[in-house]
């Protein structure tokens, strides 16, 4: 919707943005950031597998694994809320947060963020805003497949 | 009256000064290498213990007494404050205005709003209306963050081209007369759009802004950038100074280490570990030109400069809708006499 035709400067600044813009930018270090991730991340999974192992020593499997995945949920939750998970995070990316690790700290973060604005419109309305997404298409995927579970049944 | 150079330019003939600065800024940016200039570093706790918006509206307050001050006048003084920060509804100037209780104009230009406060407080004087006016802006870390991006908290990687909103006010006291550098001329921005969208690279949207802009000054006042001590863009950080600069190269105007810009001077690069680019946010421009720019006008170490506040003015909305960021500039010149 250009009411003007575009002044001769722009259209020449326009035909070099691209490349300019393509050298100026810094590349993305993958290799190192997937390093810290797998570090990180691994990490995170190997204490919890040395906590389960303990646990188990005195609860079933299924309970066992319930009170790992609590666990790391308070961890990641305290650590939060002292200041150090964002920490964690700018540094390991995916690999702090693809264990349930990253779901726990967007709830408190979001939490604490949102307290200035009260208790129901602040953290009661405003702590699911990052987690929300993750919850919704959480139950929609269970949803299909359960429809496909029900088809698959009913056929036998 | 003000003369019209080219399509977008203004020279005034009046004797329009800015007589004081204010600073006050966070303690992030206070260690950073002008933290012996600021007027004032303060921590959040410090200010207030309610919340961030609080905190910056007190900064804001605090930048306006250090300026009146330094310029021994008071609040009755001045005839209009002029300014904006990047909250909704421009709340912190507003309330800040609430304090103040004296004719105010709120204006939003994004991170250009220091720009545009002072060529708004300009004409205020030029056209009578003021014989001193207020130009402020401001912004704060932890506001910006929480309407712009993420919860504070939330453990998210920054993108290589990521700036850091800087916690700062600033603000300039300009009047008809009196003591310091004359504004003798300024270039209102328009909106250019050459279609970036990601908000982690607002360095890259505002840099053909800013170029158009500082290629408009050159261009209608016959100038470049020899006839400059100092050209300094308000927070393009270090990606999209460098695409700036090129663009500028590539119409044929080559700096000679006389182009910087606001966001890489308030960080230490590479050694504050923040985000590495530089910094953003409407206090950028504003805070570094009261710390830095003004008393080197003042003692006559620069004595002719362009500051060029650059703003992207996009919303969070319009970023969900996939909409590229529209971005401006605005350029005002400082001359001593």
């Amino acid at each position: 919707m250009n009411i003007n035709k575009m002044p001769e400067r722009e259209e020449r600044l326009r035909s070099v943005f691209s490349e300019i813009k393509e050298e100026s930018t810094p590349k993305v270090d993958s290799f190192s950031r997937s390093l810290r991730a797998f570090i990180v991340g691994g990490s995170i999974c190997v204490a919890a597998q040395v906590f389960r192992g303990y646990v188990e020593n005195y609860f079933d499997e299924t309970e066992a694994g319930i009170y790992t995945t609590i666990m790391l949920i308070f961890v990641t939750a305290v650590l939060t809320s002292i200041g150090v998970f964002d920490k964690i995070g700018r540094f390991a990316g995916a690999g702090s947060y693809v264990p349930i690790t990253g779901f726990a700290n967007s709830i408190v973060s979001s939490a604490i963020e949102f307290r200035s604005e009260g208790m129901i419109f602040g953290v009661g309305a405003l702590m699911f805003k990052v987690a929300g997404p993750v919850i919704v298409s959480g139950i929609v995927s269970s949803w299909l497949v359960g429809i496909i579970y029900f088809f698959m049944n009913f056929k036998r | 009256m003000a003369i019209k150079l080219g399509s977008q330019t203004y020279k005034f003939d009046s004797d329009i000064r800015v007589i004081s600065t204010g600073s006050v800024v966070g303690p992030v940016e206070g260690i950073g290498p002008l933290r012996n200039l600021y007027d004032d570093i303060v921590r959040d706790e410090d200010i207030s213990s309610d919340s961030f918006e609080k905190v910056e509206t007190n900064m804001l307050l605090l930048s306006y007494r250090h300026a009146m001050e330094k310029a021994a006048l008071s609040e009755n003084d001045i005839d209009i404050f002029i300014g904006g920060d990047l909250l909704n509804q421009i709340v912190v100037t507003a309330f800040a205005a609430r304090e103040i209780a004296r004719p105010y104009w709120g204006i939003y230009g994004a991170c250009a709003t220091f720009g545009e406060a002072l060529q708004v407080a300009a004409c205020a004087i030029e056209s009578g209306i003021a014989q001193k006016a207020m130009a402020s802006s401001s912004s704060h870390f932890s506001t910006a963050e929480r309407q712009y991006r993420t919860p504070l908290e939330q453990g998210v990687q920054p993108s290589v081209t990521a700036q850091r909103t800087v916690t700062g006010s600033g603000c300039a006291i300009l009047s008809k007369g009196g003591v310091g550098p004359k504004i003798t001329a300024f270039t209102i921005g328009k909106v250019v759009d050459f279609g970036v969208k990601d908000l982690a690279d607002m360095g890259s949207a505002m840099a053909p802004a800013a170029a158009d802009t500082i290629l408009t000054m050159f261009e209608s006042t016959r100038t470049n950038f020899d006839d400059y001590d100092l050209v300094l863009t308000g927070d393009l950080a270090t990606v999209g100074h460098a695409i700036a600069s090129k663009l500028l190269e590539s119409e044929g105007y080559q700096h000679s280490g006389n182009f910087s810009d606001c966001g890489i001077l308030v960080y230490e690069h590479g050694k504050q570990h923040i985000a590495d680019t530089g910094g953003s946010g409407a206090g950028s421009a504003s805070s570094v030109f009261g710390a830095y720019v003004f008393p080197k006008l003042l003692n006559r170490e620069l004595n002719k400069v362009m500051l060029v506040p650059t703003g992207a003015l996009m919303s969070p909305v319009t970023t969900y809708q996939k909409e590229s960021i529209p971005s401006i500039a605005h350029a005002v010149v400082f001359e001593n006499d």
